[in-house]
């Protein structure tokens, strides 16, 4: 393998367009996990499961983003539920539900996967659009446009929900809920209703991050099993809840990941998530923009 | 003494079956019964009685087995060193995990894990030696007398290590450290403010949960002859030993065994009658089902039956 500034180069530029997208992948965690402090490691199966609805509703001839923005608030509605049932049957009863609310979310991962395969095989799935097979040139290097368009996607996401979260009230009291629960109790807020409309936003975001799944590269129903990795992986090194650190975190891996892929080819990039993960839990675990 | 007259029978039992001539696909399905009852056991240990769930079984029973292959490959020794190999690096795996994550809340210990996994397939797939990702294929050795074929006698080996696994989890229920593992998951800070040493004893009860499960991935690779990263490094292994605990009740040593026996069974016709993703999905379904219906398992559901009449 011959080392060169122009293959480097080309790694950085291809994980700055991966890292954007892992973080828009990821942002929804960061609410749930980070803000939220669910342990809801069926994350990426959900998102996995909007890669498939896109699929579906892509193929009436829709495109596949706006495909997924349709999907947002059905999946809304998913996570309320979701949520809410969380919320009756763990939460509420306080110290076993830690153990128990994690076994629920990974049978429910477990559940979804193997629906997807029982309803679709195990045989990768992709979506047409214009813009997905051919690329850009710039001089020498050539960028997908499948991945701009995920690039893009992923900026305005995680922008718009970053404004959402600091300017708006009902973000701001997703922030509040976070931080003082008890407090946020005792000036007559409704914690768990405020929770609710969290999770739902979180998990209408998966809904849009699936499709940009599906828009970069085929998709097969175990794939959630390595998203957990990269999406945790961000999640935690941003510091639980932190959207800028998200976008920072995110881009962080794709740059690892794709200098490795680089390096010393695919079999090694899945161990890049989980080992940065190990790292940052070793070394700390309150992440780079940690409360 | 009940339970040591117990456990002998089982053994006794499994050897006298071994020796009689019951259909070999008997062995070959009840193999795998037992790893899950091991796996299950060990689970429990850390996961039943401190409250810290580990995803990575699969981690620690791969570890195990690919052990086993590199002892068996570089030094051609027997199962028993093999077994007592694997065990060694699954309990080194576990100290080393625990030390890194048990400090943190359990949901970083639990994800930490499922990094384990991922890690040790993706060096498993990238080292030669080992078959890399498409496997080796293993000549089994000469099997030993009195038994007719090499998969009795795995299934023997097999008996025997459930039984001693059930027999640490008993022993480490019933001993102060059960007792301090129980403080751990029902209030840590009140358990390290009354004097529990909380970090040793989750430390400990993950070495020694990680060690049985390395100890049950050894003896794999001789039994399908084979050994590949993909299938041994399979989050299936995960769904069966906390499904297992959880099903069958994670407060007591005898929980991991019902939940393991039944999951087990059933895993197994429903594989040979319907489809192994059918059975994957039934897993999942009582496994859920159980959380949010009777958190206290199968056993939780027999005391509560008893206590009304």
């Amino acid at each position: 393998m011959i080392f060169s500034f122009d293959l480097l180069f080309e790694a950085v530029l291809f994980g700055v367009l991966l890292g954007c997208f892992y973080a828009a992948v990821s942002i929804g965690l960061s609410v749930s996990f980070g803000l939220l402090d669910v342990p809801h490691v069926a994350h990426p199966a959900i998102m996995i499961l909007g890669s498939y609805c896109t699929y579906i509703v892509s193929g009436w001839g829709l495109d596949p983003i706006l495909s997924g923005v349709v999907l947002m608030p059905a999946f809304f509605v998913l996570g309320v539920l979701i949520y809410r049932f969380y919320y009756e049957t763990f939460e509420r009863r306080g110290t076993e539900a830690a153990v128990r609310g994690l076994a629920f979310f990974f049978g429910l991962a477990f559940i979804i996967e193997v629906g997807l395969i029982l309803a679709f095989g195990v045989d990768q799935r992709t979506v047409q659009a214009p813009y997905i097979g051919s690329s850009l040139a710039l001089g020498d290097y050539r960028i997908p446009y499948r991945m701009l368009v995920a690039f893009g996607v992923a900026l305005v996401l995680t922008a718009a929900l970053t404004v959402y979260l600091s300017k708006t009230f009902t973000g701001r009291a997703i922030k509040a809920v976070a931080q003082d629960e008890p407090a946020l109790r005792l000036m007559g807020a409704n914690p768990v209703r405020i929770k609710q409309w969290a999770f739902g936003i979180a998990t209408g975001v998966s809904a849009l991050a699936g499709a940009m799944l599906i828009i970069v590269g085929p998709v097969e129903p175990a794939m959630d099993r390595v998203y957990i990795g990269r999406t945790f992986c961000v999640v935690v090194l941003a510091g639980l809840g932190s959207m800028t650190g998200t976008l920072a975190a995110g881009l962080i891996l794709g740059i690892a990941e794709s200098i490795v892929l680089m390096m010393l080819g695919a079999s090694w990039a899945p161990a890049v998530a989980f080992g940065l993960l190990l790292i940052v839990l070793g070394i700390r675990p309150q992440g780079l923009f940690g409360r | 003494m009940k339970f040591w007259i117990g456990a002998g029978v089982v053994v006794a039992a499994a050897i006298g079956l071994a020796l009689s001539p019951v259909n070999e696909y008997f062995f070959y399905a009840s193999y795998v019964v037992l790893t899950a009852v091991v796996l299950a056991t060990a689970w429990n240990i850390l996961g039943g009685y401190a409250g810290y769930v580990n995803f990575g079984p699969p981690a620690f029973f791969g570890v195990g087995a690919y052990a086993a292959v590199v002892i068996f490959r570089w030094l051609a020794l027997p199962l028993g060193a093999q077994i007592a190999v694997a065990a060694l690096m699954g309990g080194l795996l576990g100290f080393g995990v625990g030390l890194l994550t048990l400090r943190l809340r359990g949901i970083f210990f639990a994800i930490a894990t499922v990094a384990v996994i991922f890690i040790m397939e993706t060096l498993m797939i990238n080292w030669r030696y080992v078959g890399g990702a498409t496997g080796l294929q293993l000549l089994r050795p000469e099997v030993m007398a009195p038994f007719a074929s090499y998969t009795r006698m795995l299934f023997v080996v097999m008996a025997v290590m459930a039984v001693a696994a059930v027999s640490i989890a008993r022993y480490v229920q019933d001993s102060w450290i059960g007792r301090g593992l129980r403080a751990v998951r029902d209030n840590e800070e009140a358990a390290e403010a009354s004097g529990v040493p909380t970090l040793k004893l989750k430390l400990f009860a993950c070495t020694i949960s990680g060690g049985l499960m390395g100890a049950a991935g050894a003896p794999m690779p001789m039994y399908l002859s084979f050994i590949e990263p993909a299938s041994t490094f399979n989050l299936s292994y995960t769904i069966a030993a906390l499904g297992s605990a959880i099903i069958g009740g994670m407060s007591h040593w005898a929980g991991p065994i019902i939940g393991a026996l039944l999951l087990g069974s059933l895993q197994q016709i429903v594989t040979v009658t319907i489809s192994s993703e059918v059975n994957v999905l039934i897993v999942g379904v009582l496994l859920v089902l159980f959380v949010v219906a009777a958190p206290e398992g199968i056993l939780g559901l027999f005391r509560r039956f008893r206590g009304r009449k």
